[in-house]
């Protein structure tokens, strides 16, 4: 058989660059595999992507050496419209993939462009509308959609042309994960169904592998590193080695001292031949010794009887209820829509609660104003560029102070504090766009912390980010939350997040509070992860496997083992 | 944010039209409002919006926020132009006949306020015309309407992705507004002028920055999907002409050579009623 | 035009639009009742100077148009065309700006202001009040005065938040090379 895509001693170079993107790549991928493309950010995979779908080298131009067939022709010879007949990409941005002003217009974009006529688009839409399951929503604008639907939309968008190969560019980034369990299914349906190939770039391994891919494909630096099958990458240690988390049951394997063999298949927690693992992991479960609790300390935030609609009678939260203590760190999930950044805006002030009461330390912040409890309450949005609106890091991070009339001695003085705090400190005087990703969230963090809140609210800290920068950042979040006792609360579908970092999880559901528990309960209860869009995690599977009797207190005591003893010890 | 107007489903005679018919309407109706300064015309063109206006079932509750605002600005205009040049009147229709004093030099004469009258009736005439022309259009026809008038299909298709995206624009307007008043930006009138502008920099910085990068993003995902790859492309919510449809757009131009007819049938487009013939 | 006319600008024209439509409320009152800084005038001033004459002539033109008729249920086509013609003009010089490839200096900025109040009393002092004239018939001294006061409003707020926004933008595509990390 001849491969669809075939690199042959790849190497790339962007026109800006000095260096090399792609190096000596070497890649064959063959008509209706299915393979999965893993790598920490900068590996060069959406390079990689780039390359296949043609915007390397049409849209960013460079230099290439050695060759690349796509569908046995050359990219150069058939221009990004002739790659585009052969492959079709989603893009991770659903909101800048969704071009038209409804579902229908959206889906039949391509046709309209190959001058279609308007019956015979008519039909395709309908057709292929009909297999991602959009077909009832066709004449809905991508505000009416969930970011779930408008990715379906998109998967439509590029099937409709009949493409051979369907590339997804992190389909799970946006995703809560229910959602994103959904999409991997669908995408598994679609491949049987048409015989496409599929690629996927994602570095959420865990939910990427919830249905099964025939080669996973590392890459690092440029280079492929390894090109296997699931179940031999996952008996090795290149995953972690490169940054990539691996799923969670196979890290609670590796933790209970089990050698992961590829014959076990470890590639699904449902396949796993338990049996050569399953005295160790109890034997590791039952020498753990979970600490004392910590005795509560006081209240640092209030939530009492909250309800609020924008139009009457439709509810967004009714009766919305809890307490969060100094120095805690909770975590807010809940499903794309289900009220969690409505919340956060009525205990900022932007939006005024129809009834209920919001105490802050104790007292009522009812006639506060938006920047009164902007100096005791910080909110951080889940994109750093919508907050950023200096060019200089200093000046960022002082903006908060100046226009409080801080004296400019004092502003200096807390700021080079705060930046010492966030590892910004030798940056001090950079242009914020010279800066990654990740360090301009911490530069919105610094210009936050600055005013020495009480309470800090991140919307998705972690969105979009591989495990790298995930650590980085939700390790410097607990570290100021120990150093300087902020409480902290996270607006998340992240289930690793939750689990991982937060003491307690607060479960929003179509506007009620449905659970106020540790993470490890939340995401053993399969009503209330059903509810909250959550899945059950893995580690539920693995402890019933090994016939554990408390699948929460298994969970529990992975965590604790992953914070203390892999971390500290 | 105030509140937009928007298009309503609805299914009346007007909203089955082709947009391409309301535009040519709309824009026909733009330029004889132009044009004419003939009262009777424009007396005409406004009873022939209004009964438009009434066929198109328009709740007036998706219209009144922008009603008020207009007679706001309608009403500061018609001062001004008083104030500034109060015998204006006179010069057009080279009359004067004093009505009564007011203060100093300003007399109130019959040509002034007929003058007056009929730069409202020429502001007015436009309203329901654009009020009807919004709130029936399907936004989704709107760019392929535009090419069928003629207008090259990438700026119909740039105005497309104007409708689409300003609800997206909106939002993250509100959301920057928001986490910088929460930092301390207040948008308040006392501060100096100078620190205002500085301050809406915080909202307006961030809301241009990320709307440069949304522009790469979606020039990528049209050029993946094949726009420009020809001279021509189709559209998937262009309507076909109807009889309706035709009828309309006879009624419009004949209408609107009859207008200009009558406009300039004496040598200049105003109708002069204090000459008499 | 000299520019490649490409998908990029298409979408510039298209979200340019939906900016200044969402812009046309935010306003900045100085004081003088129905006269206030029009933040869009900065935004428009910036897009054309990134994206040259057709897309800021289109924004111009259709953002105005479009922010008229869904904020106030008019179109004033007197004060339609002035935006799209300070866009065009604007436009015109967008290599010499060189904003997007990180060399908007203080010479740079100077030039962008020198065609900004160019462009600005070509259409506020000229065209609108000529357009105002021939349309409405409305007095030669009303509608200069008027045009007056927006040609003031927008050469300051396009020279103060125009030039800055190009100031910062130009800065995120500089060269990074020369940064140093500081203890």
């Amino acid at each position: 058989m001849t491969p669809v895509i075939e690199f042959k001693n790849f190497t790339f170079k962007y026109r800006s660059q000095v260096e090399p993107t792609l190096r000596d790549i070497n890649l064959s991928i063959y008509p209706g595999e299915k393979v999965l493309i893993v790598g920490p950010s900068g590996s060069g995979k959406s390079t990689l992507a780039h390359c296949i779908n043609g915007l390397v080298p049409f849209s960013f131009p460079g230099d290439i050496q050695g060759s690349l067939l796509i569908g046995g022709k050359n990219p150069t010879d058939i221009g990004i419209f002739g790659v585009s007949k052969m492959v079709g990409t989603v893009l991770q941005d659903t909101d800048g993939q969704f071009i038209g002003l409804t579902v229908a217009e959206d889906i039949a974009f391509a046709l309209e462009n190959d001058c279609v006529s308007q019956e015979e688009m008519y039909e395709k839409v309908a057709k292929v509308a009909k297999e991602v399951e959009v077909d009832s929503l066709l004449d809905n604008a991508p505000g009416a959609l969930s970011g779930g639907q408008k990715q379906r939309v998109s998967m439509a968008g590029v099937m409709v042309d009949d493409v051979d190969v369907l590339l997804f560019d992190e389909p799970l980034a946006n995703l809560d994960p229910a959602t994103g369990k959904r999409a991997i299914v669908l995408i598994d349906e679609i491949q049987k169904v048409r015989n496409a190939t599929i690629l996927i770039i994602e570095h959420r391994l865990e939910d990427a592998l919830y249905k099964s891919v025939d080669r996973i494909i590392l890459m690092n630096e440029g280079r492929i590193v390894s090109d296997s099958s699931v179940d031999e990458i996952l008996s090795g240690s290149l995953l972690r080695e490169h940054g990539i988390r691996e799923p969670l049951y196979v890290a609670a394997l590796r933790h209970a001292g089990c050698d992961i063999l590829p014959e076990t298949n470890p590639s699904h927690v449902d396949t796993l031949k338990i049996d050569v693992y399953k005295e160790r992991v109890k034997k590791w479960y039952e020498e753990i010794h979970l600490p004392e609790k910590q005795p509560d300390t006081e209240t640092a935030l209030e939530i009492q009887k909250l309800n609020f609609a924008y139009v009457s009678k439709k509810p967004v939260l009714s009766d919305i209820h809890f307490q969060i203590k100094k120095g805690e760190m909770v975590s807010i999930v809940g499903k794309n829509g289900a009220g969690k950044t409505t919340l956060s805006n009525l205990i900022c002030g932007f939006l005024k609660p129809d009834e209920g009461t919001i105490l802050l330390n104790g007292s009522d912040i009812a006639d506060k104003s938006i920047k009164e409890r902007g100096e005791k309450i910080g909110l951080v949005m889940q994109n750093p560029n919508q907050m950023i609106s200096k060019a200089m890091i200093y000046d960022e991070v002082a903006l908060g102070l100046k226009v409080r009339g801080v004296q400019e001695e004092e502003i200096k003085e807390r700021v080079y504090k705060v930046l010492k705090t966030c590892g910004l400190y030798e940056f001090r005087n950079w242009p914020i766009s010279a800066l990654s990703f990740g360090q301009k969230k911490r530069v919105t963090i610094a210009s936050i912390l600055v005013m020495n809140p009480d309470i800090l609210i991140l919307d998705e800290p972690t969105a979009g980010q591989d495990y790298r920068h995930y650590t980085e950042i939700m390790e410097f979040l607990r570290r100021i939350n120990r150093e300087q006792g902020i409480t902290i609360m996270m607006i998340t579908h992240d289930m690793h997040l939750m689990l991982e970092y937060t003491d307690r999880a607060i479960v929003i559901s179509d506007g009620q509070l449905v659970a106020d528990d540790t993470p490890a309960n939340v995401l053993t209860n399969e009503a209330i992860a059903d509810k909250a869009y959550l899945k059950k995690t893995s580690l539920y599977d693995l402890a019933l496997k090994c016939d554990i009797a408390s699948p929460s207190s298994f969970v529990e005591r992975f965590i604790y083992y992953e914070r203390e003893v892999e971390r500290h010890g | 944010m105030a509140k937009l107007l928007t298009y309503e489903e609805k299914d009346t005679a007007i909203h089955r039209l082709s947009g391409f018919t309301k535009m040519f309407f709309f824009l026909m109706w733009s330029l004889i409002s132009m044009l004419t300064y003939d009262t009777r015309v424009l007396i005409v063109m406004i009873i022939i919006s209004l009964i438009s206006y009434k066929f198109s079932h328009t709740d007036w509750r998706q219209v009144a926020t922008v009603f008020k605002l207009l007679c706001f600005f309608l009403s500061i205009n018609i001062i001004a132009v008083f104030v500034i040049a109060p015998y204006e009147g006179c010069n057009i229709y080279g009359t004067r006949t004093d009505l009564f004093h007011i203060a100093g030099m300003y007399y109130m004469t019959a040509e002034q306020l007929f003058y007056e009258i009929n730069i409202i009736l020429k502001y007015v005439t436009i309203v329901p015309a654009v009020l009807i022309f919004i709130v029936t259009t399907n936004p989704s026809e709107f760019a392929a309407s535009l090419n069928k008038l003629g207008v090259s299909y990438n700026i119909s298709y740039a105005i497309a992705i104007a409708l689409r995206y300003i609800p997206d624009v909106q939002d993250d307007y509100t959301k920057i507004k928001h986490a910088q008043e929460a930092r301390g930006i207040e948008m308040s009138a006392k501060a100096k002028l100078k620190d205002r502008i500085l301050n809406i920099s915080a909202i307006i910085f961030p809301l241009v920055f990320s709307s440069m990068e949304r522009i790469d993003v979606v020039s990528n995902a049209m050029e993946l999907r094949g726009f420009g790859k020809h001279k021509k492309r189709t559209w998937y919510t262009g309507k076909q002409l109807t009889k309706a449809d035709y009828a309309v757009i006879i009624f419009t131009t004949i209408l609107s050579i009859a207008a200009m007819v009558i406009t300039y049938y004496d040598g200049n487009r105003f109708y002069n009623p204090f000459i008499l013939p | 035009m000299g520019k490649k006319f490409g998908i990029k600008e298409v979408v510039a024209m298209g979200i340019g639009t939906a900016l200044f439509v969402v812009l046309t409320t935010v306003q900045i009152p100085i004081g003088i009742p129905n006269t206030a800084l029009q933040v869009r005038a900065a935004v428009l001033a910036f897009m054309s100077a990134v994206y040259g004459p057709v897309v800021g002539g289109v924004i111009g033109f259709a953002g105005h148009a479009l922010g008229d008729a869904v904020f106030y249920g008019g179109v004033w086509w007197s004060w339609v065309f002035p935006d799209a013609l300070f866009g065009i003009v604007v436009g015109l010089f967008v290599k010499k700006f060189a904003i997007t490839t990180g060399g908007f200096d203080k010479a740079k900025m100077i030039l962008f202001n020198i065609v900004q109040v160019v462009g600005n009393a070509l259409a506020w002092i000229v065209l609108a009040p000529v357009l105002d004239i021939l349309i409405y018939a409305e007095a030669p001294g009303k509608v200069f005065l008027q045009g007056a006061g927006a040609f003031l409003g927008n050469i300051i707020i396009v020279g103060v938040l125009g030039t800055l926004i190009g100031a910062v933008y130009s800065k995120t595509g500089a060269k990074n090379s020369s940064l140093q990390k500081e203890d």
